[in-house]
């Protein structure tokens, strides 16, 4: 193997390291490592960080900043972090989530990427030496992004609001056929008065549904109500075929998945 | 392709060695340090056989970098036998005919492992969710299944 690696205590300079060709950034390896066991000759030196502050977890007033290093163990584990632990939980197995980092869920490819999905669906501000992004804003950018992403900021949501969905055929663990993610407002008498849902799968990167997000509002949770809105989810997808399921599998059972996800 | 010295400890005993950098743990502890008890299934990080127990926690050593791991405390299924006796997990994984091939057995029993030392009584359903990193092609992972709750039931009886 002809992979060299760097350490580096600080993000500064890994980040002039990381310019180098073929430099690519490690954080839990589940997808460098994996990449470069299966012949990927694109890479031959990576670049880590050892600089404790990327594996830390800050809740205040809300909020919390996840440091690009944190688990996805750590947040499954973490009692003040309930609300994203199903989305942490549903990366990987247990070997997996002591090592996948969160700032690594957010450059990985479908069908890969459920974390990234929820945390499309919370608005989360990606955060780099560079500065601030939304997410949103990163995500369409990150192939050609080259600053290291150092934390994640996202609201923390009340639980009634916020709800995640990955579907896979193995159980309890498996690749994702789709995962969805929905952040719902809604008035006392259950009426929503904001939506903003994201879909795992249905590109190469978590997308939002647009135009379900759009009919959702106004509408009650009721089979009636949320058909217009599962009509549109489909609306701008262009899913992923791999061995799990093909395109068009997931873009005929993503409707029914929203609908369960919506009529919880 | 310089090499990187990397210095741990596996199952108790000190091990340093030459590897070359970017050199993944699994390989290093075949092929360099000669601990055969992790095997490389699908190097991808899916199947789970060469699952290890890094400073307490299960880890995937295809991808982990053995220069990351100076200082570790490296725990792998070689080291669980005390002196020709099984260690109960083993003693369970052949009483309830848990292994077939084999293959998967290793990592299985450091996924059991890590369960077991956090939870000594475990649900089946924390033993499923424990071991779904883990995949294996011959037993239906029922007889595992009922080999990781034997262990426990085992270890329970010899602390009372």
């Amino acid at each position: 193997m002809s992979l060299a690696l760097q350490t580096y205590s600080s993000v500064k300079d890994a980040n002039a390291a990381l310019q180098a060709a073929g430099a690519r950034y490690i954080g839990g390896g589940t997808l460098v490592v994996r990449a470069a066991n299966e012949g990927d000759i694109s890479v031959s030196s990576l670049v880590r960080v050892t600089d404790p502050g990327l594996s830390r977890i800050a809740v205040s007033g809300g909020k919390v900043r996840l440091g690009a290093s944190v688990t996805m163990a750590a947040i499954a584990r973490h009692p003040e972090l309930a609300a994203l632990a199903p989305a942490a939980r549903a990366v990987g197995g247990p070997a997996i989530r002591n090592m996948a980092t969160v700032g690594g869920n957010l450059f990985a490819p479908s069908p890969y990427g459920d974390f990234a999905v929820a945390l499309l669906a919370l608005d989360a501000t990606i955060v780099t030496e560079e500065g601030e992004l939304p997410i949103e804003t990163f995500l369409a950018g990150r192939d050609t992004s080259r600053a290291i992403v150092t934390a994640v900021e996202v609201a923390l949501p009340e639980a009634e609001s916020f709800r995640f969905l990955k579907v896979s055929r193995v159980k309890p663990k498996g690749v994702s056929v789709l995962s969805i993610a929905a952040l719902l407002r809604r008035r006392e008498d259950g009426t929503v008065t904001a939506a903003r849902i994201a879909l795992g799968c249905m590109a190469d990167r978590p997308i939002r549904a647009l135009a379900a997000e759009k009919a959702l509002l106004g509408c009650k949770l009721t089979v009636q109500e949320i058909a217009p809105a599962l009509m549109t989810s489909s609306e701008g997808i262009a899913p992923i075929t791999d061995p799990i399921a093909s395109a068009w599998y997931r873009a005929e059972v993503l409707p029914v998945h929203l609908g369960r996800l919506l009529l919880v | 392709m310089a090499k990187v010295p990397v210095q741990f400890t596996l199952n108790g005993s000190e091990k340093a060695e030459f590897v070359e950098s970017g050199t993944t743990l699994l390989n290093a502890l075949r092929d360099k340090i000669g601990d055969t008890s992790p095997k490389g299934g699908c190097h991808q990080g899916t199947c789970g056989a060469c699952s290890v127990i890094i400073d307490g926690e299960l880890r995937l050593s295809c991808l982990t970098l053995a220069e990351t791991c100076g200082g570790a405390d490296i725990r792998t299924t070689a080291g669980l036998a005390e002196g020709g006796v099984l260690h109960p997990l083993q003693r369970a994984f052949l009483d309830a005919f848990a292994t077939q091939c084999g293959f998967c057995t290793p990592g299985m029993i450091m996924a059991a492992k890590v369960l077991l030392d956090r939870t000594p009584n475990p649900s089946r359903e924390d033993v499923v969710e424990a071991l779904s990193g883990n995949i294996c092609r011959c037993t239906g992972y029922e007889p595992i299944i009922q080999a990781v709750l034997l262990a426990a039931r085992a270890n329970s009886q010899n602390a009372a």
